[in-house]
Formats: structure tokens, C-alpha cells, sequence
């Protein structure tokens, strides 16, 4: 090995200017040479075990013999399988045939439509409801992900009383005294919730707050929109709900808002945002998003200019732009282009920023006439709108006082997720009766009397509102695989009844609202009630209520913290998801653990380099640091991320769990990823200043970190290769150059049937993983663990590479998801010896698992790196809980086995047979076949048909003057090309 | 130094070495034929059932369709085994004191279902969808046999991949017309005459890519 880098030498070789166009990480970027080594090889950490210890003669042995006994093992005639039918049949089920049901998945009570497929009564795989209007078809990481939350072996499974199982007719048995005291006096009653928007549900605690005088009902969620909902409340006077039509602006501000992945209506915004970014021949005109942000988000990705500032530089900003002028000359440039688009422009402020910035956008928005037109104020979806933050404080106080006799919490874990000094877990534990309801065994669970286990939302009936107030009906498909009760039943309870059916509940709600059989199966069947959309409602926006700035404090020491929920496992509910968890997260790369997120400026203030970045492996250690912030300190790994804003250190929320299942909290008592929630105080629930940051002392630390996994930036002479295609929206109609080598020793292949292909924009795409994580459930892509994934060997058939570009201050960013190619002269084929991948007649470079011997020839010689291999068993076989989970449509791979992306090669041949039945011309038709990445994909950048069929939206894309194929260069044809990326940059501001 | 070996082992050895290529032809072409056999195909294999079900009384005796039991066979890749209520919508008139039929009776008594053995088996990584055979003039006999024929059900064909592609490969050796395809007694008079016609009239293709069946 040659010597590493030291950050001086780093420094001195970036210099002002980057010697490349394009990098993916720092360590790319000053191009040392052992990181060239690393890239160079195609499984740089395969070898590692052997050359490290080495393995002597007695071992090899060993091991050898032990594989000869069990190859003679598996060599036993196969068991005799059953098949098991049905008793009586229901009418409807086609064995063999998927059925769909349309339901509704919340996150922080707002509900988006859901397209569930169950395979004979196992739901399988989740897809958004294209009727809805909050999703439109599309789904985010979390959505995917939530069919693996159903299965969870994990969930909590039995009633438990102080550790001990009993039943529920118990715990309604004991809740008979509770509720008759609380008969005459109701305030030792409370009621604990998190934010609620389903109407059913809202009734019935209003009855049983009726029932109970004085009792209390309080709402808490850690990722709550109290900032909104206050700001909005100094704009218009009253709380409200703002719903944004994106389709509409030509101009977009993003005060620190990520809202094409983030808060209710992502994926519609997501959407909307986009149609106005698909540059095609003939397009007239783009919208362009300015982004403030502190710290890199999915939305400030696709951004035509984007400032990282301080989360405490935004309300500056913010005035600046109301103002029409400040101290950035960029701001009064982007005044007048809202000026100039009045009535078409959005100014949006995030979840995260204090509600004088969502009211100083309020106040904008109304200046700018977009109150009304892309802006529409509705009622809030809530059914009852409360500061969040005061009325756990309201809870927190009482429970202190002794007020509190019982308290029953309905979902949460507030015990692990309060603001710090509310001492939340204190306070619990004087109440005298505490019962806890929720999907785990959680840390609030562990100090309760009563835990009852939760149905997900795939078991149970309910209903709850979109992002535009829509009301959708959420059905299950499936009876509570864990004797889990729905929080209506626990309501219900209360209310007096035993057994409250949440159908029953939910049915009789709306039939007393007018419904009747017929529309009640109507909206069964479409997902959403009719226009049950909120009106919009009348309501200026006034800037009086905004109290004047109180000035920057002067000379802020230290670093910001900066606390934002985790882009995966998100306030901490989904610790226990391994998909999530193993997802790269979307800007950073990092997975399995939370990090401290810096800018390359503060690392190297904070002694990150200099000597100490020398004597790491680049992109697979790094060093902890201590953060401490207000006494408390917490010990996370330190990772550099161009484009943050100096200053700051950016935290999520989720991680440190101590009872979140096997995965949050492994057995061996560690927890993964460091609990951020002890630093999150209630007077700032973002962070703030006066945090430091110093590196701890101990060595090097071993991290999941994919950015420079599968790198194809790299020519085999070191020179950069031309993978991002760029160019400016007046560039519009320039033709890509054809870097195409057409030679080849063979003749080109015919396809005369289809010819499968697919275009991907990248010029809308956020980077925002729902794709990868629909590729994973519907093809049973295993999950592999941090330690592997650190050794590269994540098993993700499509992933998205990011690439950075210009100074690593303030970079441009690209995202570009790479599933397989599908090359027509596929380096993969001639190199296999067993020909497990061969090439078929419309295209596809298949892989045959039940053929691959694992020589890996295949993974080595593809260009794009889009081939994973199963070194040790990742599939799990044993786990009996999983096994309806998988898709039966797709073989599950085994060790030794080469596997990659097939374009969902099930879903066309299925589409191929229902055609071919049809009759006719017996042709699949456009749009009958659609990849899982494609479906999930919330701003329609993929687009996946029959290259063949000349009106195919696939076929005219490849017809785009933007359309290139990537590392052309090599001759691989490949059938998944890419368009040109298009910014559309304000002239008058320079970059 | 006295000799070790006897002087018969030059003759041995001579013969080892010239031999050895017909011996590992030899050792492959056993193993060839137990692979094809039905020690490892279980074709011709009956198994041990709950009801001693007869497709030869049901079918050949009855003339009772394929598709009264197995209803989904024109539209899925599954062709369905009966619920116990198909079994139950005639023998709960006739037969309806049967010792052999009490497992049946039972079932639906209890809702518990009955537990069959399968008989026609494929690994998990094949997919298999009986509708586009069925649609495309493939008879049932073409793959299970003369079930009408069969008192107990075995396999018929020994279902291994070379068997598969032999008929992808040709499949106008038994495409039938679409109306013959669940006649089990169906012989083609002229299949070569016929044939041309319907492969082209039913747009028949000769798939054998890996992804036809294994993904």
C-alpha cells in the first residue's frame, strides 16, 4: 500500500479549483493513491480476512472438510411438499392471481393513499394509490418499507401487565375502576395521542371526553408540525392547513423546506414540482427553486441555486426577501424574480424553522398575490389542532403535580422521545395506572403498567385525511398477525364496550355522515371519499403578528446543533426496519447509524485532518467525536458532507434506541447509532448554538458509507469519465453528443418482438430512495448489515449515485439512479462459463440464479457495476414471520449466487401472458408494464416500454436531443439511457 | 529391493490410464441416467393421499370437466386445487355415508382443510403458468397424461428442463386446437398438416430464453 493523505496534502491538491468536474467524495476528489487502488478493485474487501490473520493449514483443512460433509448432506432426496386448499373459497380470489386493495398508511396522522397487493390473503408489496391525491400512484422508502414493519417478528405480541402476559378482556377488566371514578371527576383521566386527523377516531374521543368531565386529551409526536402550525396562525389569525400546488409557480423558495420528501403531500409535491422540470423538445418553460437550507436535503438537490446557511441565518433571509433587499445581493435577486412571477411563485419554510420564518413566508406569499392561487388555506386536518409542545408540557406538569391518576397512551414512545428536560420518564412514573398501546415493547412500554400491542395499519380498519384534508378509508388485508388492537378498540373500551369493532366504528361513523352501502363500497374500492377534499377558506395573511427581528446575537460561539429527524428510520419508529436502516441515506451515503454531519471547513477546524485522516482507510473509517451541547454529550462518528453549511453540526433523531426490537437494539446490549433526543430541549427542539465538538481519542471507526461503492467515475487510464451530462435550460435543444464506438467482431442482435428499455431524467430526481426501496421489496433483495455493507457488499439491485460538482463549499448535485443497463453488447454474457447470464430476445440480459456457480467473472468485467453477489446466506429462510412477506413471482437467492436487476422481468413476462391471452395483435401496450422502481418514483423520472413500439413514451424520449447513454464510450448499448441533467439558473445571480 | 507390486499391475495401470476417459464417461453417463430417472424425477411415483381420489372414475367414468375443479387454469399460473365445497357440491347427495370420503366430510364440517400430497412438483426458481399453455393449444394430456386413466394420481412426464425445452424447442409437435385442449382422448390425425396453421393462428413462439421461466 502506498502512503495515505494526509489533509494537507489534500488541501494542496484541491486547491481553489477541483481537479475534477465531477466527484463523489472528498477522498475522489484530492485522489490519493491508495484510494485509486481501492476503486481499481472489483471487491477490495473480499481479500481482507485472508491477508490480514491468514489462514494456516490446519484451518484450511478444517474448513474444507466441513463443506465436503454438508455438500454430501445436501444431496438428500427432496421432501414431499403438501398443497393445502381452501374449505370454501372466497369468491373473488383467483389462486395464483394478486389481488389490490386500496387503504391508507399515516406518519405523523396525515394519511397517503395505499395500493396494497396480497397474494392469497398476504399482503405483499405496498404501491401508492393513484387516486389519491397526496400520492398519485407514488410511494416513499417508507411506505415500501412498511410491509416489512407488518412482518416484523419483533412486534410486541401479547397484552403484558408489569412484564407478565395477560389478556385484553383483563386490561378492559382493570380499567373498570379507573373509568368509574373518573365518572364524577374526569381529571386524573388523560389521554395521550399523537396527532390525529381520522374523523372516526376524533368522534369517539370526543364522546369519551364527554363521558369523562375534565378529562384531558393530550397530542405528542418528537417530528411534529407545531412550527407550522403556529406560524401559520400569526399569518392568518387562526390554525390552518396550507396546501401548495406546485404545478402552478414558475418560481419556488425553499426556506430550509424539503418538501418534495418531507411533511404531508411530499410525493404530490414531489410530483407537481417535477411536471415543470421535464424539459423536452418544444418545452417553452422550467420553473427554477431557489434553496436556503442548513444541510443538505433531497429538495435543495435539484435546486437551480442553492446557500447552505446556519438554521438560525434563515428568518435573515427570510425578511430579506419580504424586504426586497439584504445583505446577499442573491436576495434581492430573487425578490425580483418573485416580483416578476406574481400570483405564480411559492415561498415554503420548513418543519424545522421557528414559526416567525412560516409566517414571514406567509407574508411574502400573500405580498406576491400566491395566497389563493398556488396556495390554498384550508381548515387544518387535525381534528383538533394543538401546540403539540405545550400540551405534552401541560401533561408533563400535571403528572409532576400527582393530578394525573391514569394515563393511557395511544401509539408514541414518549419515554424515549420527549424533549429532554421534561424529564418525561420521571414524571411517568408517578402516575398510579399507566397504560401504553403501540407496535413494540418499547422504552415507554418498559415503564408502563398495561402495554398492548398495536395493529399496523395493514390489520385494522380507520380513516384519516390527506395533506388536502381527502378522507380515505383505511381497510386491512390482513387479521392482526400479532394479536394487536387498533386504537379505537382502546378508545372503545373506554367508552364501555369490550369489544368496540373499529369497523363497526368507522362504518358507523360515516353512515351517520350519509353514507350508504353503495358509496361506502365505492370508496372501499377507490381509496377516497369523493371530494371530501377541505375547502379552501377565506383568510389573508398579515405580517402584523410578526414580532419585529431581534437582530443576530453577536459573535455566536462555538457550533450550531442542528437536530433533524432521520431520513430513514425518521423520529425512531422505524429503528427496527432493516430495510430502512440498510438504506444509503439519501445525500450522505451513510447507513446503519446516525452521524455528526459536518462541512470540509469545520472538520478540519475541529482537528479532522491534519495527521489524524492520514491514518484512516478513505470511505471506510473515520473518527468519533464528542458532541456537547447545553452539559449533555453524546460520542457519534464525524463525517464530512460537501455542501453543509460551516458551523453547523447536523444530528437525526431515531437511533440509540434501548428496547426498539433486534435491530434497533441488538442483543449484545449496544444499541445502534447514539441516542440524539437527551439534546433536545424544549425551548429548541432543532438545536441551537453553543454546541462543541472535539474528536474523541480513540482510534479509527468502522463505518456503512456507500458513495464510493461501485464507482464508475474512474477510466482505466485515471482520467474522469463523462457520467453526468449537464446542461443550462436556454441549452435546451442541443443534441448530446453519440460517444459511441460502434465497432464490434459481431453482428448486432434483432429484436423483432419488444425491445425493453428505459429513460431516467435525473433532472428530477431527489435522490430520495423510494425506488430502491420498492426494487427491494419486490424483488426480496436481502438485507446484508453494517459489516457488510462495509465491505461493500450491500445487495441493492438499483442504486443512486451521487455526484458532486464545483467547489466542495457550496457543490451542485446530481443524482442518478443506476439499475442494471441491459447493454445489447453486455460485457456480463461472454465471460460467464456456465451461462447463467445470456442474452434474450428482447433485450434483457437475464440472470438464472439456479445456473450461477459464483465465478463473479461477470460482476467483474461490467462496467456499471450493477451486479451483487450473496457471499454468505443473506436471505433469511428461517424466519417464519418473513415468509409471506416475500413476492412468490421471485426465486429468493442463495449463497454463492450472482444477482442483479432484472427490469422486473416478472412483471413483463405477466403483462406478456395477459396479452398474449387478450388476443388481438397480442402485443403488450405502453404502460402495461411497469418497473416497482418506475411505480414508486414520485417525479415519474423513470420511464420504463418497448423500444419497439415507435409511440411508446419510452421510445420518444430516446428521440430527446438530452438523451445519452452512459460510458457510451465502451459499446455496450446499453438500453437504459439517461437525459441530460437541465438547471435553469438565474442569470443575475452569479454562482 | 524386492518388488512391491506384482507384475499383473503394469497390465492394471495400462489399462487405468488408455481406459480413463471411457471410465469418466462411464461414471457421467450413470449419473446422466439417474438424474433422468425417476429416483430423481419421481415420475411415475404415486403418493399416499388423504382421499384415495380417482381422476379415472371422475373423469373417464363422470365425464366431469378439468376446469369443475381446477377453475383457475385458463387464468393464472396456478390451475387451483378444489376447496372441499367442490368436492362437497356432489357428495353431500351421493356417497354421502362413504368411510372413504369421511376426511372430506370432515373438512367441511370443521373447516379444517384437507392436506394433499403434490404430485407435480417444480423447483421454486421455475415459473410455471398454466393459462398461456392452455391458451396457446397445449393439451392437459400433453403434460400429465391420460388422466383419465389414472385411479391414483402420478406424474407423468418426468418434468426435468431438458423435457421443457424439448417442446419450446418444437412445440409444434403437440400444439392441438384450443377446443381439443382438455380432451384427454385427443390424437391429431395429421399434425404436421394441422400444425403450421395453428402455430401461426395462435401466434405460438419458440421461447426458450433463461427468463421465460427462471427469474
Amino acid at each position: 500500500m502506498t502512503d495515505k493523505l494526509t489533509f494537507n496534502d489534500f488541501r494542496a491538491r484541491i486547491g481553489d479549483v477541483p481537479t475534477r468536474e465531477y466527484y463523489r467524495s472528498l477522498d475522489e476528489l484530492s485522489r490519493s493513491e491508495a484510494f485509486d487502488e481501492i476503486l481499481a478493485s472489483e471487491f477490495p474487501q473480499q481479500a481482507l480476512p485472508l491477508q490480514r490473520g491468514g489462514v494456516d493449514r490446519r484451518d484450511f483443512m478444517k474448513l474444507m472438510s466441513a463443506s465436503m460433509a454438508l455438500a454430501g448432506l445436501a444431496a438428500c432426496n427432496r421432501p414431499e411438499q403438501k398443497i393445502v386448499p381452501y374449505v370454501r373459497q372466497p369468491e373473488n380470489l383467483v389462486p395464483g392471481k394478486p389481488m389490490y386493495f386500496a387503504t391508507a398508511m399515516t406518519l405523523g396522522g396525515v394519511a397517503t393513499g395505499v395500493l396494497a397487493e396480497s397474494h392469497m390473503g398476504r399482503p405483499t408489496k405496498i404501491e401508492g394509490n393513484p387516486d389519491h391525491p397526496s400520492s398519485l400512484g407514488a410511494s416513499d422508502s417508507f411506505m415500501q418499507a412498511s410491509i416489512l414493519g407488518l412482518y416484523d417478528p419483533d412486534r410486541a405480541q401479547v397484552v403484558y401487565q408489569l412484564g407478565e402476559v395477560h389478556t385484553w378482556s383483563e386490561f378492559v377488566a382493570a380499567l373498570v375502576p379507573i373509568a368509574n371514578a373518573a365518572k364524577t371527576n374526569g381529571r386524573g383521566l388523560r389521554l395521550l395521542t399523537q396527532t390525529i386527523t381520522s374523523p372516526s377516531l376524533g368522534a369517539q374521543i370526543q364522546q369519551v371526553l364527554a363521558m369523562y368531565p375534565g378529562m384531558q386529551w393530550h397530542q405528542w409526536e418528537p417530528v411534529n408540525r407545531d412550527n407550522v402550525r403556529e406560524g401559520l396562525r400569526m399569518a392568518f389569525g387562526a390554525y390552518v392547513n396550507a396546501v401548495y400546488h406546485f404545478d402552478k409557480a414558475n418560481v419556488v423558495v425553499a426556506l430550509d423546506a424539503d418538501f418534495t420528501s418531507d411533511g404531508p403531500g411530499h410525493l404530490r409535491y414531489a410530483r407537481d414540482f417535477a411536471s415543470r422540470r421535464k424539459v423536452r423538445r418544444g418545452t417553452t418553460s422550467m420553473n427554477r427553486l431557489y434553496s436556503i437550507d442548513c444541510g443538505l436535503n433531497s429538495t435543495a438537490a435539484v435546486a437551480d441555486h442553492r446557500w447552505a446557511v446556519k438554521p438560525s441565518e434563515v428568518e435573515t433571509w427570510a425578511r430579506g426577501i419580504l424586504a426586497g433587499n439584504g445583505a446577499n445581493p442573491a436576495i434581492a435577486a430573487i425578490a425580483r424574480d418573485l416580483q416578476k412571477n406574481r400570483g405564480a411563485s411559492i415561498v415554503i419554510a420548513g418543519e424545522g424553522q421557528p414559526p416567525v420564518v412560516h409566517a414571514l413566508a406567509m407574508a411574502i406569499n400573500q405580498q406576491l398575490g400566491n395566497v389563493g392561487s398556488t396556495i390554498t388555506i384550508t381548515d387544518p386536518l387535525e381534528v383538533q389542532p394543538v401546540n403539540e409542545l405545550e400540551s405534552l408540557r401541560q401533561l408533563v406538569t400535571d403528572m409532576n403535580s400527582g393530578t394525573v391518576q391514569a394515563l393511557i397512551m395511544l401509539g408514541g414512545n414518549p419515554a424515549y422521545d420527549a424533549p429532554a428536560d421534561f424529564n418525561f420518564a420521571e414524571a411517568l412514573k408517578k402516575v398510579p395506572f399507566r397504560a401504553h398501546l403501540s407496535h413494540y415493547y418499547d422504552e415507554t412500554s418498559m415503564l408502563s403498567h398495561w402495554h398492548i400491542p398495536e395493529t399496523h395499519y395493514l390489520e385494522t380498519w380507520g380513516d384519516a385525511r390527506g395533506h388536502d384534508g381527502t378522507v380515505s378509508i383505511q381497510q386491512p388485508l390482513i387479521a392482526p398477525l400479532y394479536n394487536g388492537r387498533a386504537a379505537a378498540e382502546v378508545v372503545g373500551a373506554l367508552l364501555g364496550g369490550m369489544d368496540a369493532s373499529p369497523y363497526d366504528v368507522v362504518r358507523a361513523y360515516w353512515f351517520g355522515k350519509g353514507a350508504n352501502e353503495q358509496s361506502w363500497r365505492q370508496w372501499l374500492n377507490d381509496g377516497v371519499i369523493a371530494n371530501s377534499a377541505l375547502p379552501a377558506r377565506a383568510g389573508a395573511a398579515t405580517s402584523a403578528a410578526i414580532p419585529e427581528s431581534g437582530g443576530m446575537a453577536a459573535a455566536l460561539q462555538n457550533y450550531e446543533l442542528h437536530i433533524v429527524p432521520d431520513p430513514n428510520i425518521y423520529d425512531g419508529r422505524f429503528a427496527n426496519n432493516g430495510w430502512l436502516q440498510e438504506l444509503p441515506k439519501p445525500q450522505s451515503k451513510l447507513c446503519w447509524e446516525n452521524f455528526a454531519i459536518v462541512s470540509p471547513a469545520t472538520a478540519q477546524a475541529i482537528g479532522f485532518g491534519e495527521g489524524e485522516r492520514a491514518a484512516l482507510n478513505n470511505e471506510l473509517e473515520t473518527r468519533r467525536v464528542k458532541v456537547s451541547y447545553r452539559g449533555r454529550d453524546v460520542i457519534l462518528p464525524l463525517w464530512i458532507v460537501p455542501g453543509h453549511p460551516s458551523g453547523v453540526v447536523t444530528v437525526t433523531l431515531g437511533y440509540g434506541r434501548r428496547n426498539g426490537g433486534r435491530i434497533a437494539s441488538p442483543p449484545d446490549g449496544t444499541p445502534i447509532g447514539a441516542d440524539l433526543y437527551p439534546m433536545r430541549f424544549s425551548d429548541a427542539l432543532g438545536g441551537g448554538a453553543g454546541a462543541t465538538v472535539a474528536l474523541t481519542d480513540e482510534g479509527a471507526y468502522p463505518i456503512a458509507c456507500t458513495q464510493e461503492h461501485q464507482s464508475l467515475n474512474v477510466s482505466e487510464t485515471g482520467g474522469e469519465r463523462h457520467i453526468i451530462h449537464r446542461r443550462t435550460f436556454g441549452e435546451a435543444e442541443k443534441h448530446e453528443e453519440d460517444e459511441t464506438n460502434h465497432q464490434s467482431m459481431y453482428p448486432p442482435y434483432a429484436y423483432a418482438s419488444h425491445a425493453w428499455a428505459m429513460v431516467i431524467d435525473p433532472s428530477v430526481c431527489t435522490g430520495c430512495n423510494g425506488c430502491v426501496v420498492a426494487c427491494q421489496s419486490e424483488n426480496n433483495i436481502a438485507i446484508v448489515g453494517k459489516t457488510e455493507v462495509h465491505r461493500q457488499r450491500e445487495l441493492h439491485w438499483l442504486r443512486i449515485d451521487r455526484y458532486f460538482r464545483g467547489s466542495p463549499e457550496n457543490p451542485e448535485i446530481y443524482h442518478q439512479p443506476v439499475p442494471c443497463m441491459q447493454c445489447e453488447n453486455a460485457p456480463c454474457e461472454p465471460v460467464c462459463p456456465v451461462e447463467a447470464t445470456s442474452h434474450n430476445g428482447e433485450g434483457l440480459n437475464d440472470m438464472t440464479y439456479n445456473r450461477c456457480v459464483g465465478t463473479r467473472y461477470c460482476s467483474n468485467n461490467c462496467p456499471y457495476k450493477v451486479r451483487r453477489f450473496n457471499n454468505f446466506f443473506y436471505a433469511d429462510y428461517d424466519t417464519p414471520a418473513l415468509k409471506p412477506m416475500r413476492n412468490p413471482d421471485v426465486s429468493i437467492r442463495t449463497r454463492g449466487v450472482m444477482e442483479k436487476c432484472t427490469y422486473c422481468v416478472q412483471r413483463i413476462n405477466e403483462a406478456k401472458i395477459e396479452a398474449e391471452k387478450r388476443g388481438g395483435d397480442q402485443r403488450v401496450r405502453d404502460g402495461e408494464v411497469v418497473t416497482a422502481c418506475q411505480q414508486a418514483c414520485p417525479t415519474d423520472a423513470i420511464v420504463f416500454g418497448d423500444m419497439n413500439d415507435k409511440s411508446s413514451k419510452v421510445a420518444q424520449l430516446k428521440t430527446e436531443p438530452s438523451n445519452y447513454a452512459l460510458l457510451a464510450e465502451l459499446n455496450t448499448r446499453p438500453r437504459t439511457t439517461y437525459l441530460a441533467v437541465v438547471r435553469n439558473p438565474n442569470p443575475e445571480i452569479a454562482r | 529391493m524386492a518388488q512391491i507390486f506384482h507384475r499383473s499391475a503394469n497390465t492394471l495401470s495400462r489399462v487405468t490410464i488408455f481406459g480413463a476417459v471411457f471410465i469418466a464417461g462411464f461414471v457421467l453417463w450413470v449419473i446422466g441416467g439417474i438424474v433422468r430417472s425417476p429416483v430423481a424425477t419421481d415420475q411415475g411415483v404415486f403418493r399416499e393421499q388423504p382421499v384415495p381420489f380417482s381422476h379415472q372414475h371422475h373423469v373417464a367414468g363422470l365425464g366431469i370437466d378439468c376446469r369443475y375443479c381446477h377453475t383457475s387454469v385458463e387464468t393464472s399460473n396456478f390451475a387451483g386445487i378444489p376447496p372441499t365445497q367442490t368436492c362437497m357440491n356432489c357428495h353431500k347427495e351421493i356417497w354421502t355415508n362413504a368411510d372413504m370420503l369421511a376426511p372430506v366430510r370432515n373438512s367441511f364440517a370443521t373447516g379444517t382443510p384437507l392436506v394433499w400430497s403434490r404430485v407435480h412438483r417444480l423447483p421454486d426458481f421455475v415459473h410455471f403458468n398454466h393459462s398461456i399453455h392452455v391458451a396457446k393449444g397445449i393439451g392437459c394430456a400433453s403434460c400429465h397424461g391420460r388422466i383419465d386413466k389414472m385411479a391414483l394420481t402420478y406424474q407423468y412426464a418426468p418434468l426435468t428442463m431438458e423435457w421443457c425445452i424439448g417442446c419450446h424447442r418444437a412445440p409444434e409437435k403437440v400444439i392441438r386446437p384450443r377446443e381439443e385442449v382438455f380432451n384427454m382422448a385427443y390424437v391429431a390425425k395429421d399434425q404436421e398438416a394441422i400444425a403450421p396453421r395453428l402455430m401461426k393462428e395462435y401466434k405460438v413462439q419458440k421461447l426458450t430464453s433463461c427468463s421465460t421461466c427462471h427469474y
